[in-house]
């Protein structure tokens, strides 16, 4: 039975690989449709045909698509991530600070949601018609109909107009202390913990709603066990999987959020630095981004259907 | 007379009750769909017009929603706002929900190969987030009209592709199903008059989550200045424009925010007080 476990793992694995192979071909071939041709865009309008000609031999730019395909994959392997054109900096450079500030921001937002939405799911559900399950079930849905930019103006309007409390914009070069430093990361991180609790406390509401309705749990209850004994003892053991499948994704909604909130915060990270490159077309710095962004994206969910596969009895 | 006519009716559409909260949200997308088709006849001032001497200025008599930050009246922007954000979107999501159905429904039908390659296909570009494909598209092919439109479209196929296939394969299985093979039915007859008519309310309350969905990623794009290009304007567009007065908390910013929220949480609470019966999956 075990091997059963193994294999479907090993199978989900290959999927995301080949997954994955599909989906930088795609962010290559997207990229690589540009109109204009890249060598006469960097030599500029007094180049001449044979400048533009040489440039072109020596950036590949005559070979066939599925050939420079290959040689740029073979490039991201060895950890060559390309020259951004816009200020002919390695990729890797412009990227690797701003990657760190980024995944702060991620962690940092991960520590605060992930206990948050559990509680307030996991307790939404044992007081399932409540007010307080009313409240927190409209609130959520609120927050996952409204687009990521509302809830972080909002929080600006709140937060930085009215109370005066934090700063609208952030520049962690300017973090001296440690109260510097919340008060930086303060905005952002309240925002994405927003947008991604909302989900997760659904999703986990959901998740142990459906265990509280199974046999064993009405047996517990028949049994004469407490409400709380029955949803943490009996209930949630169960629904653990599922919760934890529910993370994984919810996380993934990080992925989207962050560029809006780096975006409208002014927060040096690879989601802002992405932004940047699309609106100055630079296609190198674009693709090496994006494929940041699908590896993160690919992990999590291919993360939450091994737990999924991993935490169903059924397949143990 | 025709208002009660008109309540009755809904009430009682498709043969289901619905509740007030239902009502109200069917109301407002109701509201926001008029003032699409109808805005240029409404609207107060001309959208480009400088109205106001003041720029973000507060709400008043005859600029009911004040003014924007070149002084331009904010209730005809937003009303001429909701065009382009219920417009593109309407017509994204029809495409997207149209050839992932179809796509869907076939693949159930036909099954074998076929299926196989579609679904690990679609289910690929289905890993690449939507806010990032926007971007990539935007930045490869810019950002006009039917552009904009194909790739919200395209974004959502494998979703509305994956729901749909996931229905037909149930009905896939149905006797009638059988007896309409061994009839020596044609595929187009198969989906269209076998299995759509089965799975219709399901994929119609899917055509509405995913309205929601293109809402918000076409909000999010004007918002990040990737949407649509000046001079016109989706609500998205209006609050980026606008957000320079956020910290007077002119209406201006505002507003355009309120306007995409009354419209996608109407969708979801109408889809959620749908009858159980329509919303159900495997109704």
């Amino acid at each position: 039975m075990k091997s059963g476990v193994l294999n479907l793992v090993l199978k989900r694995l290959a999927i995301t690989v080949v997954t994955l192979l599909i989906v930088l071909f795609a962010v290559f071939f997207a990229t690589s449709m540009l109109p204009g041709d890249t060598a006469s865009i960097l030599l500029g309008q007094a180049a001449t045909p044979e400048a533009v000609a040489g440039l072109r031999e020596a950036m590949h730019l005559n070979d066939p698509a599925i050939l420079r395909f290959l040689r740029w994959l073979f490039g991201l392997l060895h950890g060559d991530l390309g020259t951004s054109y816009a200020n002919e900096m390695p990729v890797a450079q412009l990227i690797g600070g701003r990657f760190v500030n980024t995944m702060e921001l991620a962690g940092i937002t991960t520590l605060l949601s992930v206990p948050l939405a559990l509680t307030l799911g996991i307790t939404a559900a044992m007081l399932r018609g409540s007010i307080y399950d009313r409240t927190v079930t409209i609130l959520s849905i609120g927050i996952i109909s409204v687009p990521e930019f509302m809830v972080a103006t909002l929080a600006v309007l709140v937060f930085a107009v009215y109370l005066r409390w934090l700063p609208a914009l952030s520049s962690v070069n300017e973090a001296h202390s440690l109260t510097d430093l919340v008060r930086i990361y303060a905005m952002p991180v309240i925002t994405l913990t927003f947008v991604i609790s909302a989900q997760m406390i659904r999703m986990t509401r959901a998740a142990v709603i459906e265990t509280l309705s199974t046999p064993y749990v009405e047996m517990a209850l028949l049994k004469g066990a407490s409400r709380s004994r029955m949803v943490l003892k009996h209930a949630l053991p169960n629904a653990l999987g599922p919760i934890v499948n529910a993370v994984a994704l919810s996380l993934s909604y990080l992925v989207g959020g962050v560029i809006i909130v780096e975006t409208i915060f002014n927060y040096p990270g690879i989601a802002k630095l992405m932004v940047d490159a699309v609106a100055t077309r630079d296609l190198p710095l674009i693709q090496s981004c994006a494929m940041i962004f699908c590896l993160g994206y690919l992990l999590l969910i291919t993360a939450a259907d091994i737990i999924a596969i991993i935490s169903n009895p059924r397949l143990r | 007379m025709t208002m009660a006519r008109a309540v009755a009716s809904r009430r009682s559409f498709l043969g289901h009750s619905y509740n007030l909260v239902g009502v109200i949200a069917s109301l407002i997308i109701l509201a926001w769909t008029l003032i699409a088709i109808f805005a240029p006849y409404i609207i107060p001032h001309s959208i480009g017009d400088i109205v106001d001497d003041d720029y973000f200025g507060p709400m008043r008599q005859g600029l009911w929603l004040g003014s924007d930050y070149l002084g331009r009246d904010m209730l005809s922007r937003v009303l001429m706002g909701a065009r382009y954000t219920v417009g593109i979107s309407l017509a994204a999501v029809a495409i997207s929900c149209f050839s992932g159905v179809v796509l869907g429904m076939i693949a159930a039908v036909t099954g074998g190969w076929l299926d196989t390659c579609l679904s690990r296909f679609l289910d690929a570009m289905n890993s690449i987030p939507s806010k990032l494909f926007g971007l990539v598209v935007v930045a490869a092919v810019g950002s006009s009209i039917p552009v904009l439109i194909l790739t919200l479209a395209v974004i959502y196929i494998p979703g509305a592709y994956r729901f749909a296939r996931a229905l037909a394969v149930n009905i896939n299985t149905m006797d009638f199903m059988t007896v309409a093979r061994v009839r020596g039915e044609s595929t187009i007859y198969l989906i269209g008059s076998e299995i759509l008519p089965n799975i219709i309310r399901p994929v119609l309350a899917d055509f509405g989550l995913r309205f929601v969905f293109i809402v918000l990623l076409l909000s999010g794009l004007s918002f990040l200045g990737l949407g649509l290009q000046p001079p016109l304007a989706d609500w998205g567009a209006l609050v980026r424009e606008n957000i320079g007065g956020l910290p007077f908390a002119a209406p201006a910013v505002i507003v355009p925010s309120l306007a995409i929220a009354s419209l996608t949480i109407s969708v979801n609470l109408l889809i959620d007080n749908l009858p159980k019966k329509i919303r159900d999956r495997d109704a």
